[in-house]
């Protein structure tokens, strides 16, 4: 009964390093902690119970510093790397139950994977590279050859396809390892810190290339980091991982402005979040009207239970009335709001806070939020703002 | 006074029964094992044929070429060509062609069944932690004992000889396979898995190819060995420089022992180069590109 768009369901994943995992299971079960399993078996944890949900066509960021058991997990998701328990569930399918050849054939055709020092093969050419996985799947040379050209022409590598990857760059690397995983066709793509040995130009440019990639291709994709920049900038949603454990998942906004725990409230302190934080985010509810039916009575009803009301024409926001304008000019103060020709203040919700301020700063109260086809959606106004830049 | 280590039982009935096993193997299997193989001792004599047949100078402007191909440089190329036409010279050029048959046989062999015994034993620990002992002991064990069960078999002759040299040589290229797969970069091979790769396409696509260095430094060290061996073999009928050696040994002649000593010298200095840079050229490859 899974829901339809979720494409990889993690359930109850743990993960246990040692001679005798599964000797181990019950201490786990039962919340034995790491250092404590440790001086008592031997055995580390890598993963403990872990739990996600992973819509389709979303990039998926599982977040964590080093040794929290991030680059573990996503092998699970290939099994490069068997977990201790748990099952991982791709399309109604359940990885864990797959039999060798099964298993090759999931690898070949539903999920590829770029790492973080390329894994490329310096024996081969780029384009014999990024169709290593068609000529390996028994595609024939000439047809994996035209489709593989139309991979690297898709990162912008044309002209490198005869090179070797060790005279091509590091983010010219990465390219390939990206265009060797999508050649695939592929409809997930787990990528393990894709960029993180990347100059930090180079891997501002490799994420722009990913969210264009990926609006054009909508790939389910599971994306490692350790830097949270990188998590916030490219993520739908992100999860948080700490010592195998999940701490949050989340959209970014989320994250940054209701840390679950004093762990993600320490890791997102030193966020720039003006650039993060969307205004759609922080966006505050407010009655719609149209402008033909604004009348003191409605007016009164409406904002007992609301702030502010979005008058609107056809459909477009044309101004607003808010609680305190109403209570101070009461019902002669509609007519003007009614008349008023001026474009009221407006703002899209998937713009930053940043963005937001210069508007802010020349309107006089409030700005009301619209989504891409300009229909109000909310309102904001410098104090909601303040407040989201201010941490509570 | 030293005290005699006490003799705890007679080792005497031990020895011989070692013996007589032994002699019952070679009056019971002996011809078979004669028989299987006879195709590898055709194949040693055609290939001695062949060189000797060929003039002297094809021989002498094939192994050049092939020191210019492998170290593009003149230097070596005109180094190769003098050595063998000083080996011609001194009139050792025969004899130097069967060594050379001996030495390319017995290493081909040797790369045949190593090379698999080496991919094998980087897959298991297990099988590691038994071949390696097995390897040190036959690298240790002094080289006259593997020639007396071989001639026993076989009786003196090239077989033996063959049979001992590639024993004797094979351990380097086992080890060095061995090592040299176990050496790959890890998510490399995370990679080709990733993509389906089935255990045969992750061998032969990747860890063979970028194991290829280590593994062409294993092939080198049995080339050499393999020539180290020739004096030895010769002892059970090798035939080749190491029985000219042999020779001025038994006739007390300097100059025979001299003269071929130097040709196997000389053999030695154009193997180990053509094959190191070879092996030089490859990691070049691997790691900066073509």
């Amino acid at each position: 009964m899974a829901d339809k768009s979720i494409k990889i369901t993690v359930e109850n994943i743990f993960k246990i390093f040692g001679s005798n995992p599964d000797s181990v299971m019950d201490q786990v079960r039962a919340g034995a902690s790491k250092s404590e399993l440790l001086e008592k078996t031997g055995h580390v944890i890598g993963i403990r119970d872990v739990s996600l949900k992973i819509p389709a066509g979303e990039t998926f960021v599982i977040m964590g510093l080093s040794g929290s058991g991030k680059s573990t997990l996503i092998r699970h998701f290939n099994r490069l790397i068997e977990p201790t328990a748990g099952k991982i569930i791709i399309d109604d399918v359940n990885v864990m139950n797959l039999g060798e050849a099964a298993l090759r054939e999931f690898r070949r055709n539903k999920i590829s994977m770029v790492f973080q020092r390329f894994a490329l093969l310096p024996h081969k050419t780029v384009l014999e590279n990024v169709i290593y996985g068609l000529v390996i799947a028994g595609m024939k040379k000439a047809a994996a050859i035209v489709h593989g050209m139309e991979q690297i022409d898709l990162v912008g590598l044309n002209g490198f396809e005869n090179h070797y990857p060790n005279q091509l760059s590091g983010g010219m690397q990465q390219r390939v390892g990206l265009a060797r995983a999508l050649a695939t066709d592929a409809e997930i793509l787990l990528m393990d810190e894709a960029f993180s040995a990347l100059d930090p130009l180079i891997r501002n440019d490799m994420q722009d290339q990913l969210k264009e990639l990926q609006a054009r291709l909508h790939k389910t994709i599971v994306f490692i980091t350790h830097d949270l920049d990188e998590a916030l900038r490219i993520g739908d949603t992100i999860a948080i991982l700490k010592d195998g454990e999940l701490r949050q998942v989340g959209s970014g906004a989320e994250i940054l402005l209701n840390p679950a725990d004093d762990y993600v409230e320490r890791f997102v302190r030193d966020v720039n979040r003006a650039r993060i934080v969307t205004i759609g985010s922080i966006a505050r509810p407010a009655a719609q009207l149209a402008c033909s039916k604004v009348t003191a009575a409605s007016c009164k009803k409406l904002l007992t239970t609301q702030e502010a009301i979005i008058v609107t024409e056809a459909g477009k926001p044309k101004n607003i009335i808010s609680r305190e304008f109403f209570a101070r000019y009461g019902s002669a103060g509609l007519k003007s709001k009614k008349s008023e020709t001026d474009d009221v203040a407006c703002i899209n919700q998937s713009a930053t806070l940043e963005e937001s301020f210069s508007m802010l700063a020349n309107s006089d109260e409030m700005a009301v939020v619209i989504d891409e086809g300009s229909k109000p959606v909310g309102v904001i106004t410098p104090k909601v703002v303040l407040k989201a830049m201010a941490r509570c | 006074m030293a005290e005699n280590f006490p003799q705890i039982f007679d080792t005497r009935s031990f020895r011989i029964n070692i013996d007589e096993a032994f002699n019952w193997i070679v009056a019971n299997y002996g011809e078979p094992l004669e028989i299987l193989f006879l195709p590898v001792l055709k194949m040693l004599i055609v290939m001695e044929k062949f060189l000797q047949w060929l003039p002297w100078y094809v021989v002498l402007i094939a192994l050049s070429g092939l020191t210019y191909l492998a170290c593009r440089s003149w230097k070596a190329t005109l180094g190769t060509a003098v050595m063998m036409f000083l080996i011609g010279v001194i009139g050792i050029w025969d004899p130097a062609m069967s060594t050379i048959a001996l030495m390319l046989t017995s290493t081909l062999l040797a790369v045949l069944v190593g090379v698999p015994v080496g991919v094998i034993m980087s897959r298991s620990n297990t099988m590691q932690s038994i071949t390696l002992p097995v390897l040190d002991i036959m690298q240790t064990m002094p080289i006259f004992v593997y020639l007396i069960p071989f001639v026993m078999l076989f009786g003196p002759g090239k077989i033996p000889a063959l049979l001992a040299t590639i024993v004797f040589a094979i351990p380097p290229v086992i080890r060095l396979t061995n090592l040299g797969i176990r050496q790959v970069d890890a998510e490399v091979i995370e990679g080709v898995t990733s993509f389906g790769a089935t255990p045969r396409q992750r061998l032969m696509t990747a860890q063979i190819p970028l194991a290829m260095p280590t593994i062409m430094a294993g092939i080198n060290q049995t080339t050499m060995m393999a020539l180290s061996m020739v004096v030895i073999a010769s002892m059970i009928g090798a035939g080749g420089l190491g029985y000219q050696v042999l020779q001025g040994i038994q006739r007390l002649e300097v100059s025979r022992g001299l003269l071929a000593g130097l040709g196997i010298v000389f053999l030695a200095i154009i193997f180990d180069r053509i094959a190191q840079a070879y092996g030089r050229r490859m990691q070049q490859h691997l790691h900066m590109g073509s």
